[in-house]
């Protein structure tokens, strides 16, 4: 059992971002423990994008194709991927921390006896992983103790894509055994829900509201100051799944990804799920009531108090600079 | 139909936390604890599938004695019965080894229908449902908002990324991990509360379900996180914070 296997997922045809960053943690941790690191492509027709992550230093590219693997479904690629892990016994298995590798990994490592350290941040010296804890509020240490390959996520933005080094690899083609019957799930078409009409992407200022709104009935208090600052109103997930702002107004993970100049953090506490989606923000600033609220790791400017007070101060204060 | 709803008992969210003498988790007395918050969107669609087609809700949890209260609230809000895996070291185990004892007790029930909340507001590692699909050789999937029963199994709404859905159809018996805010909460009445207190909770320890609990991961240490950015914080009554605020955004950061 040697080596590091980095799963690469697919976006739109080409390797996605998470990927890359799963090949610079996968590069750490050969540095760290003297292993070579090899990558894997799954699916029904992989040369394009094999090609693309063989220009990567790694030993190799190992293309898992299979017509039953046109669609992603959980059983398909803990199959396929289970075969390789077999054939190549890797020490470690890295993949990107996205919802698609949430759906199979935690399934493909027990199938192996094994526990996923899922969303890490950090590797260092061991290997010793670090993930977050109590949304964000803990770091916790993990280090693998088992006798079988060591399955571990990458959290986005952890690792840096562009710090994936540059190199040339062989490719190679495994072909998995999969019976139509072993997939159980059947995937319809992805769609999308309501018509976005809200572009948080692209707005240079925005406000996000989080649970310390207390009530709905508050809502109009941070518009007001959105509206006094020309920003749009965002929120995060909690307010959304209570109805007080509709779903096109949520940030983070599963929500919409920002970039403004300034982001103002109203109430929110800072999940894992907000902070990767506000990553890209120029200037933030969390409003909070609680001092070790992890929002404030996040932040150039922090007022710790209670939203409901220091809200309406700000609206006055903003107004009062642009006369 | 029959639906088992796996639910854990995590520290509330607004809790004071601090790392315990030994650095390996946080301080456990004097917390306040509550239900996990997709567990709790996990129970509510079972609940809401019981109402349209009828048969029965099992809560099931694993965890010491102080998971009672969690257990009535369940029970409170509706479920018809449930079993406690009475088990002190939870935290010492894996979350293979959690899913193994889960799975114990899943096993003589046959149920039609396995929900679990996503991932846990302490540990958030996310993946008690999925390997405990693995584990009772059942299909799963993940990340649920919404279940419709069809004649031969279950068509979902399975959230992806950057708000996207996609619908999945799945035979039955199956494994649903819930994502939160697929329903509207329902608070547990007082007819429900009394009710709650002839339910049937059954008490298995865990030395009785005799699966390994050996850990193939360990956490060694917890510590607080390091700061990314070197926060600015700006003291005073709200007025002179705020006012403080537009000075440095306007002057100092030049967003304003």
């Amino acid at each position: 059992m040697s080596g590091i296997l980095v799963v690469i997922e697919e976006r739109d045809g080409r390797v996605s971002r998470g990927s890359w960053e799963a090949v610079a943690a996968g590069q750490k941790l050969a540095a760290l423990t003297g292993q070579a690191v090899n990558a894997v492509v799954i699916g029904a027709q992989t040369e394009q994008l094999a090609a693309e992550v063989a220009a990567k230093a790694l030993g190799k590219v190992v293309r898992i194709e299979h017509p039953l693997l046109t669609v992603y479904t959980a059983d398909g690629f803990t199959l396929a991927l289970h075969q390789l892990i077999e054939q190549e016994s890797p020490a470690h298995v890295v993949f990107p921390h996205t919802y698609q590798v949430r759906d199979y990994a935690p399934k493909l490592a027990a199938r192996l006896g094994q526990a996923l350290i899922g969303d890490v941040t950090a590797i260092s010296e061991g290997p010793v992983f670090t993930r977050q804890l109590l949304q964000g509020r803990l770091n916790g240490s993990y280090r693998p103790s088992g006798n079988g390959p060591c399955f571990v996520s990458v959290q986005a933005g952890a690792f840096r894509a562009d710090e994936a080094q540059a190199g040339t690899a062989a490719i190679s083609l495994f072909t998995p055994t999969i019976e139509p019957a072993q997939i159980r799930t059947k995937p319809n078409e992805r769609f999308r829900g309501a018509a976005q009409t809200v572009d948080l992407g692209a707005a240079q200022r925005i406000v996000g509201v989080g649970r310390g709104i207390k009530d709905a009935a508050n809502i109009p208090m941070v518009q007001e100051l959105a509206t006094a600052l020309g920003a749009e109103l965002g929120a995060s997930r909690p307010i959304c799944d209570n109805g007080w702002l509709p779903m096109e107004r949520q940030i983070g993970s599963s929500g919409q990804t920002i970039a403004p100049r300034l982001y103002l953090a109203l109430g929110i506490s800072g999940a894992i799920q907000h902070l990767v989606g506000i990553k890209g923000s120029q200037c933030v600033v969390a409003v909070n009531k609680d001092p070790d609220a992890p929002i404030f790791e996040a932040a150039d400017y922090g007022i710790v108090g209670d939203l409901l007070e220091v809200v309406p101060a700000l609206t006055e204060a903003v107004k009062a600079v642009q006369q | 139909m029959k639906i088992i709803v796996a639910i854990k008992q995590v520290p509330e969210r607004d809790a004071q936390i601090r790392i315990d003498a030994a650095g390996k988790w946080i301080e456990e007395s004097g917390l306040q604890y509550a239900l996990n918050e997709s567990d709790a969107y996990a129970l509510e669609e079972a609940l809401q599938l019981k109402e349209k087609h009828g048969g029965e809700v099992v809560v099931l949890t694993a965890g010491p004695e102080r998971v009672g209260p969690t257990i009535r609230e369940a029970l409170a809000k509706g479920a018809d019965r449930a079993i406690h895996i009475d088990c002190a070291d939870l935290g010492s185990r894996d979350a293979l080894g959690v899913a193994r004892l889960l799975a114990a007790a899943v096993n003589p029930e046959n149920p039609d229908l396995i929900l679990t909340g996503l991932q846990s507001d302490d540990l958030g590692q996310g993946q008690t449902g999925v390997i405990l699909a693995e584990l009772l050789g059942l299909p799963h999937s993940s990340l649920i908002l919404h279940v419709e029963k069809t004649e031969t199994g279950f068509t979902v709404k399975r959230e992806l990324e950057e708000g996207w859905f996609q619908s999945i159809e799945l035979p039955t018996p199956a494994v649903l991990t819930i994502q939160s805010g697929g329903n509207k909460l329902r608070y547990a009445t007082l007819m429900g509360i009394k009710r709650a207190k002839t339910k049937e909770v059954r008490t298995v320890t865990a030395s009785d379900l005799t699966v390994d609990a050996a850990p193939v991961v360990v956490l060694e240490r917890v510590a607080l996180p390091q700061k990314q950015k070197s926060t600015q914080m700006l003291p005073g009554t709200p007025k002179e914070a705020a006012a403080a605020l537009v000075e440095k955004l306007k002057f100092e950061a030049r967003v304003l």
